[in-house]
């Protein structure tokens, strides 16, 4: 789950890294009293999750708190690439001499936090990966120490940061990572960070994306949710504690498992067919929710033909029957549907469905194939 | 013979006596294996499954009273950290972890301090294991497998599943399944499993079930390369799906150009291992 910059910065700066003074607003006027308060330049900056703000727009400078309030006129009402700008952060302009890049995520491959450190800031470090890869500085952290100083300080060094600013670098590495384990975060990321006209180091910008998994722990961090990035109907999937991924294609698909889910999405590829989702109904089948996985499904104009594909395993395969069945008394739709069940209990599983108006198949390449072909109908 | 489980494996569930956990501490009595002690702090002194199996508050105390040597987890997520910790200090040798949603950072301080003890750690968010006719540890539904030679290794639960079913269905058993589970930091990996059966005498072929997201099958397939004898048939979950989007699994996802289906069937493929199209295809292949 992502946060805005503004609420990065705040736990950023509860944990020692120094931040521009600023406030965040949801209308014109307070940005204008906020500027006022400041006094001073001061930068608006758009809070939307998604990159590319600047370019966009979404980030400009007033000389007076009137034309702040001016600029947050315009800001406010902007869409950044399809999401809405509800509020945005007012900070004073900071005099910038140096951009630094100074970020911490996850290692997956070595199961370990890495920070990761470059004196190309104020760019995507994607693309310094790209063109200097040798401009990035790694180190890896073992989770049962934490950071060390000397770590930070093999960071500052190549990086070739000045020395009387190793110090104060230090405390801010030490506060990135422990901002980063306190939320359970996967980034913390502060780019740019700057050394401004008058030697401090300032962390100007911040981007968290903290790990849902660890919001058990951090129930202030759910309040932060914005859900303007996902999609309605995969905020609706989420709610009937399904995973649902919308796609372009027109065959909705319905299975249990996210492995077999994703084999089935390849599988109608690989007869010539585009799936239109991938959706795990999780364990069990129960009427309620397969009822909840097919109204998603067909919330999707696109969809032409579904393909229900369930193993049975401790759930028996009529049990699941039964569920498709009772779900179907609730759900009017007219678009052709393709099951497959296999496992325990198949063949009474299949004898339940056989007098629905459904095309009922016993291999997954079999389903497939009359799922495709049904879409292909349907499409003319 | 088999890997990591067999008849005589003594085995501990904690969290038994919550819902999940007594439902599959049931099903693993019924298929055989011997559950010599649960788990759940404040329920210790209780006996459960019909009274045949004693409840202790500490892990301590059940490996010292049972010499349980291995321990299934179903406890909730936040409790997971916890519960894996306890039973790698009580001493066990084997834990399995089928709790889906553990944090990646509490992930990342297990597998470090287990490694550090030399526990071994199979999931989280796993099926378990299962050695067919001896023993089983975690979900895997018994009935759809039966004895035989081939080994399964994978990150999915019922895409393994519809694996074991269809090889029994074209007559052949297997050795010992483990599902090392779908989450991006976990104690197990496949090149962990790959080395077990290149050395079990029973194993004669592997199936590995992989995904998108990290590295793990390249690893594998490095492995396989320098060190496998033996025939390994691969599949690869995800060859159509977006880039950015976590698919279900939390370490299904493609990142930055990393975990990219076709990458990893490449890899698998320059190893030498035969890729299935669709996991229908693996009994043939196999065989």
């Amino acid at each position: 789950m992502k946060i805005h910059e503004y609420q990065s910065k705040l736990i950023f700066a509860e944990h020692g890294v120094p931040i521009p003074a600023g406030r965040v607003a949801a209308s014109a006027k307070e940005v204008k009293s906020i500027a006022a308060e400041l006094g001073g330049r001061v930068v608006v900056k758009s809070q939307v999750l998604v990159g590319g703000r600047g370019k966009a727009g979404g980030i400009r400078v007033a000389e007076t708190p009137e034309e702040a309030e001016d600029l947050a006129t315009k800001i406010l009402g902007m869409k950044i690439k399809g999401l809405p700008v509800r509020k945005v952060l007012v900070d004073e302009a900071a005099a910038i001499q140096t951009e630094i890049y100074l970020g911490i995520t996850n290692d997956r491959t070595n199961r370990c936090p890495v920070m990761i450190a470059s004196g190309e800031g104020g760019v995507e470090i994607e693309e310094v990966a790209r063109k200097d890869p040798e401009k990035i500085i790694r180190v890896r952290i073992d989770p049962l120490l934490g950071l060390r100083n000397y770590q930070a300080r093999y960071l500052a060094q190549m990086i070739e940061l000045p020395r009387k600013f190793w110090r104060d670098f230090i405390k801010i590495t030490r506060g990135l990572y422990s901002s980063y384990v306190d939320t359970d975060a996967s980034l913390a990321e502060i780019n740019p960070l700057v050394i401004t006209a008058d030697q401090r180091l300032l962390a100007l910008d911040g981007k968290m994306v903290v790990d849902e998994n660890g919001l058990f722990a951090h129930p202030e961090l759910e309040e932060m949710r914005d859900d303007d990035e996902v999609k309605p109907e995969e905020r609706r999937a989420r709610m009937y504690g399904l995973s649902y991924v919308k796609l372009e294609g027109n065959i909705g698909c319905m299975v249990n498992g996210a492995g077999l889910a994703m084999a089935t999405m390849d599988v109608i590829k690989l007869f010539g067919g585009a799936p239109a989702n991938f959706l795990d109904i999780g364990g069990g089948a129960s009427a309620e929710k397969v009822a909840s996985a097919i109204r998603i499904i067909l919330s999707d104009p696109n969809v032409k033909a579904i393909l229900f594909n369930v193993f049975g395993g401790i759930t028996r395969c009529d049990e699941v029957a039964r569920g498709i069945l009772s779900a179907m008394k609730t759900i009017d739709s007219s678009v052709p549907i393709v099951v497959r069940l296999v496992g325990t209990n198949e063949v009474q599983g299949r004898k339940l469905l056989q007098d629905q108006e459904m095309t009922v198949a016993t291999s997954l390449v079999d389903a497939a194939q009359k799922a495709v072909s049904l879409a292909e109908e349907g499409e003319s | 013979m088999s890997i990591l489980i067999n008849k005589n494996t003594r085995v501990l569930v904690h969290g038994i006596t919550g819902r999940e956990g007594m439902f599959h501490a049931s099903q693993m009595r019924q298929y055989g294996t011997n559950i010599v002690a649960g788990v759940t702090p404040g329920k210790g002194g209780e006996w459960v499954l019909h009274g045949k199996v004693p409840v202790f508050d500490t892990a301590k105390r059940a490996v010292e009273t049972t010499g349980a040597n291995c321990s299934v987890l179903f406890v909730p997520a936040r409790f997971a950290e916890d519960a894996m910790l306890e039973a790698a200090d009580a001493g066990i040798e084997l834990i399995v972890c089928i709790t889906e949603g553990v944090p990646v950072q509490s992930m990342m301080r297990v597998t470090r301090y287990l490694r550090q003890i030399g526990t071994r750690l199979v999931g989280p968010n796993c099926p378990g294991l299962l050695t067919p006719g001896e023993c089983k540890v975690g979900i895997i539904p018994g009935h759809i497998t039966k004895p035989g030679h081939v080994g399964v290794v994978s990150r999915s639960g019922t895409l393994t599943y519809e694996v074991l079913y269809a090889l029994e269905q074209n007559g052949l058993g297997v050795s010992t399944c483990v599902g090392i589970g779908g989450d991006p930091v976990n104690g197990t990996s496949f090149t962990d499993v790959l080395a077990l059966f290149e050395d079990d005498p029973q194993t004669e072929s592997v199936v590995l079930i992989g995904e998108i997201g990290g590295k793990d099958e390249e690893f594998a397939a490095e492995y396989i390369s320098d060190h496998m004898t033996k025939k390994v048939v691969g599949f690869i979950a995800g060859r159509t799906a977006p880039p950015g989007k976590r698919m279900g699994h939390a370490g299904a996802i493609v990142e930055g150009g990393t975990g990219l289906a076709k990458d990893k069937i490449k890899a698998l493929e320059k190893a030498g291992v035969v890729v299935a199209a669709n996991p229908e295809e693996i009994p043939d292949l196999i065989a």
